[in-house]
């Protein structure tokens, strides 16, 4: 130990060397020869000429040369005059509850003028990843009072769904709604918004502010603001630092979080440009191959803890480039959390909101939070029932563009029916209505009363004689 | 050489670390990095320098920090202690992890793989003093749980002539508990040995595979079986079911020892089996399922160079279970993720890439890992086998990209899942297009003589409508269902009664989650015989409708949710319902 105890405090005094001058300035990175050793991943000031200090991280380090990548930026830096000092430790947020209703920028620093929390705990933004065996599973139902998702896509308390939407989507509209409509079946208790903007235009984080205040939850709202005017480079540390709070509420206070990110898509541009300026191999697009690995250090970062009654839920959004749920961002995204809400644009069209698809949404956590004692007993085989006719309904339509509704049997027209009534009235909803999960189910069973009976293949006999045909 | 500094850090890249200095070091050695020891391994040298991948998270370490050898490669711990323990991708016990740091994993825990003081009941063979042992030869017995009786070997490589053997007793697993005169002198064989992971375990010779790995799975045994000591590659975009069919084949297939991996996939997943199945029965033996499991947990937050070694480390347990003559099916979840550590890593050693950044080696890496499949007749002359289900998660749901590609190349048998089932919520959407298997002809002949005589027969005709099916889909979707004759339609009919009522199997109903050889048998017959007998009736005139109302047709959709696998009779009867009422309306008609 003692061994150890001298090389800290040898590191200690090292770190108060603030070196004059880098080699060399390349987009967000900056280039320094010869230093002490400095440590990977270690938290990094540079002083700019204006004798402003800029954070920044040791991407790279070696005998001959250290690279660190600078949040704020590098532009106004220059290569005398930079100061740069290396801190020996990594990037650490200060926590605390009183974060809560106040706005930061994406390094965890105050920007509504109010003066800095008194942190409660000093935490690595990188977080550590949580032991599988320390894992208590999900399985607590979140009303969301959105028929689509609670219907059919149920979210878990502790589960990570995202949003997969396109440009021109109401996912704003609908997170925010999520946010505020989102309650726990027959209980309330300490609940708190963790929001993480990066790289969202300033009237989409004027929106989520003033939908906050509104419903007068902003109290409970702590902001993480990187907008599309602010470095990018920013963006890669925003979503971590609003996770450590997150964590910090959760698993400290006992907390249940809510942690909005948006929009996923900007973060992983940020990620590639970094990735392109070293030099690195790239896999598809351009991203790089660590793509997976670092999406899933962010998603990983929710769940519930045996022993604490705290969670995280996560909901991020992401933008899918041209809609297109193959590429590398949705798709990435899709491996790692447990399911996804997905937008379809020709539902919007036609005035849908929210426009979930139905076929491709998919709640994995769904199965154990729902039923008997959770939401109702019927609801495991209605939703299955509802996503198989829907299915077939997809089909039918595909058959009617191609022979024309009236050559459709009999049965057919009735599929067709059903499809319109699912969409107009099951799914569709105003965006302050708030459904119970009693009325949602309801209008599941309505839906299907257009189908004979006979089509109900999922649903037992018990459940067709209590709700069909009511 | 252990705990000797053998060189310092030069450069630090994530997870990849450049060495100077290096004196004594051999390719592949273990070594621990900086004081706060994180777990490496040497995988380049070079003059005076090295590169190594570390196991953990190298946030903090700097330039000058030492470097301290192991003087061994990476190993694996083997003996009593496996079964029921979730580890970590280098074998630490998560469970002692968990004591030690707590909710979060922290860096540079060091605990043993297999608890060292607690204490087993060793039973020794019968073998006379002065004999001669060989490696793999079993020396003892130790019963590890209800389940496993945990043989005790000489590790591979070791022969000599027996000296002494402790008596039956409670021994620690670093007792000594025979001892041998080999050439290089006395050697002390305990109940433990370390296994090199990247080193496939000597066997005596490879055995034919004709034995299936019964999986309960309808889809998966009756069209597209695979043989114990096969191998499967199991590739489906986000969504279609690739754990689930993992879990289902982990939870019900007939194989002694379940070795399931987890290789950069959710935390929550592997959270699941541990809460699910110690509280599932094993059909075949009574027991909890967590009985014959050992699991390895490599979630995707945790670092990537671990979950490289993570699918080693998982083969060599496997092939250590089948070296005492078990049958174990390893279950790797998702070797994508395994192939893009490969990716990571390659690119931080700056090497040329190949395909789509993955680096050129990869079909070799892929071949090997495979290659470690086989039905076998072990050291000890006994029947083992290791058969390796591989999950694949290609991008964007895309066969075409090089991680399947390759593993197509390598395994026999394929079972692609697809988006269009897995949208319908059809599970396991287990394509019965795409799919196919090598392993169907050297199968036929068990399957004859356990579930029935007419099995391959069957088996091809529900193949061949299957077939028809698609072509007349072909013509609806142009024209429309009314454009087909009835005999036609009918073909389409009884295929989407196949599909519901056997292809689709619900995971979670209690008598569905797994159908025996026998039942899959007798349900595809009744299918069979309601289009044979269907067919006929349609020829004498009878409506399509008229086959739909009757209430066998119910009773054929409702039987794998109505009837346990305890109870086939009752599919017999069934049988005779159907040819009775198939009588009947052809003698409507006729009259």
């Amino acid at each position: 130990m003692s061994e150890i105890d001298i090389d800290k405090k040898q590191k200690r005094l090292k770190t108060n060397l603030e070196y004059i001058g880098v080699d060399r300035i390349d987009g967000p990175l900056v280039f320094i020869r010869k230093t002490h050793p400095v440590g990977y991943r270690e938290l990094v000031q540079c002083i700019d000429p204006q004798g402003n200090v800029r954070l920044g991280l040791v991407l790279d380090t070696s005998k001959d040369i250290v690279c660190v990548q600078v949040f704020e930026g590098t532009s106004g830096l220059t290569m005398p005059e930079t100061h740069v000092r290396f801190m020996g430790e990594p990037l650490k947020l200060g926590v605390s509850e009183r974060m809560l209703g106040r706005v930061f920028n994406g390094l965890g620093q105050p920007i509504d003028n109010g003066p800095l929390p008194m942190p409660e705990a000093e935490l690595d933004v990188n977080g550590v990843a949580i032991n599988p065996t320390a894992r208590s599973y999900p399985k607590d139902f979140i009303q969301t009072g959105i028929s689509s998702i609670d219907g059919m896509n149920t979210l878990i308390r502790g589960q990570k769904l995202p949003i997969f939407s396109g440009n021109g989507l109401p996912h704003n509209e609908l997170a925010a709604q999520i946010a505020r409509q989102a309650k726990i079946k027959g209980g309330t208790t300490d609940f708190a918004v963790v929001f993480a903007a990066m790289g969202v235009k300033n009237d989409v984080a004027k929106f989520f502010v003033r939908s906050f205040e509104e419903t007068g939850v902003i109290d409970n709202v702590a902001l993480f603001l990187s907008l599309a005017d602010d470095p990018s480079i920013e963006r890669i540390i925003t979503p971590r630092t609003a996770l450590t709070l997150a964590e910090h509420l959760a698993f400290n206070k006992n907390m249940h979080v809510l942690v909005i990110m948006t929009d996923i898509s900007n973060y992983c541009e940020s990620l590639r440009e970094i990735s392109t300026i070293r030099g690195e191999i790239p896999s598809r697009k351009g991203y790089p191959g660590y793509l997976y690995s670092d999406l899933a250090e962010l998603y990983e970062r929710s769940g519930m803890i045996k022993g604490f009654s705290g969670s995280i839920t996560q909901l991020p959004i992401l933008t899918m480039p041209n809609d297109d749920i193959s590429h590398p961002i949705p798709d990435l995204t899709g491996y790692i959390t447990e399911g996804q809400i997905v937008f379809e644009r020709g539902m919007y069209s036609r005035n849908i909101y929210p426009p979930v698809a139905g076929l491709p949404s998919l709640s994995r956590l769904m199965k154990d939070g729902i039923g008997e004692g959770m939401t109702r007993e019927d609801h495991p085989h209605l939703a299955s029932q509802l996503f198989a006719a829907y299915s077939y309904v997809k089909d039918v339509r595909n058959l009617a563009s191609v022979i024309g509704e009236e050559e459709l049997t009999p049965l057919d027209h009735q599929y067709m029916e059903f499809g319109e009534a699912l969409e107009r009235n099951f799914v569709s909803q105003k965006m302050n209505e708030d459904r119970t999960i009693e009325e949602t189910l309801d209008k599941g069973w309505q839906c299907l009363n257009l189908l004979p009976r006979e089509e109900l293949h999922r649903v037992t006999e018990e459940e067709i004689d209590k709700y069909y045909g009511r | 050489m252990k705990g000797q500094i053998v060189g310092q850090v030069k450069r630090v890249n994530g997870p990849v670390i450049e060495a100077m200095g290096i004196t004594n070091a051999m390719m592949l050695e273990l070594v621990e990095v900086a004081e706060s020891r994180l777990i490496g391994e040497i995988i380049k040298l070079e003059d005076q320098s090295a590169v190594i991948q570390v196991y953990e998270d190298t946030t903090g370490i700097c330039p000058g920090d030492n470097i301290y050898g192991s003087g061994m490669p990476l190993s694996a711990e083997l003996g009593p202690g496996l079964i029921g323990t979730i580890y970590d991708g280098i074998q630490r016990p998560l469970e002692d992890i968990y004591k030690i740091s707590g909710h979060f994993i922290e860096k540079g825990i060091q605990v043993s793989s297999i608890n060292k003081e607690k204490k087993w009941h060793f039973v020794p063979e019968d073998i006379e003093i002065g004999s001669l042992m060989e490696g793999g030869g079993i020396i003892g017995s130790v019963q590890e749980t209800d389940r496993i009786n945990h043989k005790i070997l000489i590790p591979p490589g070791i022969s000599g002539i027996v000296k002494s053997i402790s008596a039956e007793g409670d021994y620690k697993v670093t007792d000594t508990v025979a001892v041998l005169e080999t050439k290089d002198g006395d050697k002390k064989i305990t109940m433990i040995q370390n296994w090199h992971i990247r080193k496939p375990r000597p066997v005596k010779e490879r055995l034919p595979l004709d034995i299936p790995l019964v999986t309960g799975q309808r889809v998966i045994d009756t069209l597209f079986p695979i043989a114990k000591g096969g191998t499967v590659a199991l590739p489906g975009g986000f969504g279609t079911g690739k754990t689930m069919t993992q879990h289902a084949i982990a939870k019900w297939c007939d194989a002694d020892i379940i070795v399931y991996i987890g290789c950069g996939e959710r935390g929550n997943e592997m959270t699941d089996v541990l809460n699910e199945f110690p509280n599932l029965i094993d059909p075949r033996s009574g027991k909890s399922l967590m009985e014959r499991t050992v699991l390895i947990a490599n979630t995707s937050n945790m670092p990537v160079s671990a979950r490289e070694a993570s699918i080693y480390t998982g083969v060599t347990l496997a092939e250590y279970f089948r070296d005492m003559g078990y049958h174990v099916a390893v279950m790797a979840d998702s070797t994508s993720r395994w192939a893009e550590a490969l990716r990571e890593l390659s690119g931080r050693m700056e090497e040329m890439p190949a395909e789509e950044g993955f680096p050129a080696y990869l079909p070799t890496r892929i071949a090997e890992f495979y290659e470690r499949a086989g039905y076998m007749k072990t050291l000890c002359d006994k029947d083992g086998s290791v058969t390796l289900i591989g999950a694949v998660s290609p991008p964007g749901g895309d066969f075409s990209e090089p991680v399947t590609q390759h593993t197509k190349r390598f395994v026999r048998c394929f079972w692609g899942l697809d988006r269009q089932l897995a949208n319908a919520r059809h599970y396991p959407a287990i394509s019965w297009l795409d799919s196919y298997t090598e392993y169907l002809f050297d199968l036929i002949p068990w399957w004859e003589r356990n579930a029935g005589p007419t099995w391959s027969d069957d088996r091809g005709n529900i193949m061949e409508l299957l077939q028809k099916e698609v072509r007349l889909q072909q013509v609806v979707k142009l024209v429309g269902p009314d454009a087909l004759p009835d005999s036609q339609k009918f073909i389409i009919e009884v295929c989407t009664l196949f599909k519901n009522a056997f292809l689709q199997q619900n995971a979670f109903d209690t008598i569905d989650r797994y159908s025996t050889a026998e039942k899959q048998m007798k349900m595809l017959q009744l299918i069979l015989e309601y289009y044979k007998r269907g067919a006929e009736a349609i020829k004498r005139g009878a409506t399509l409708i008229k086959l739909k109302q009757l209430s066998i047709y119910q009773d054929i959709v409702k039987m794998k949710f109505n009837i346990p696998n305890e109870d086939l009779k009752l599919l017999d009867k069934l049988m005779a319902k159907l040819e009775r009422s198939m009588d009947l309306i052809g003698g409507d008609e006729w009259v």
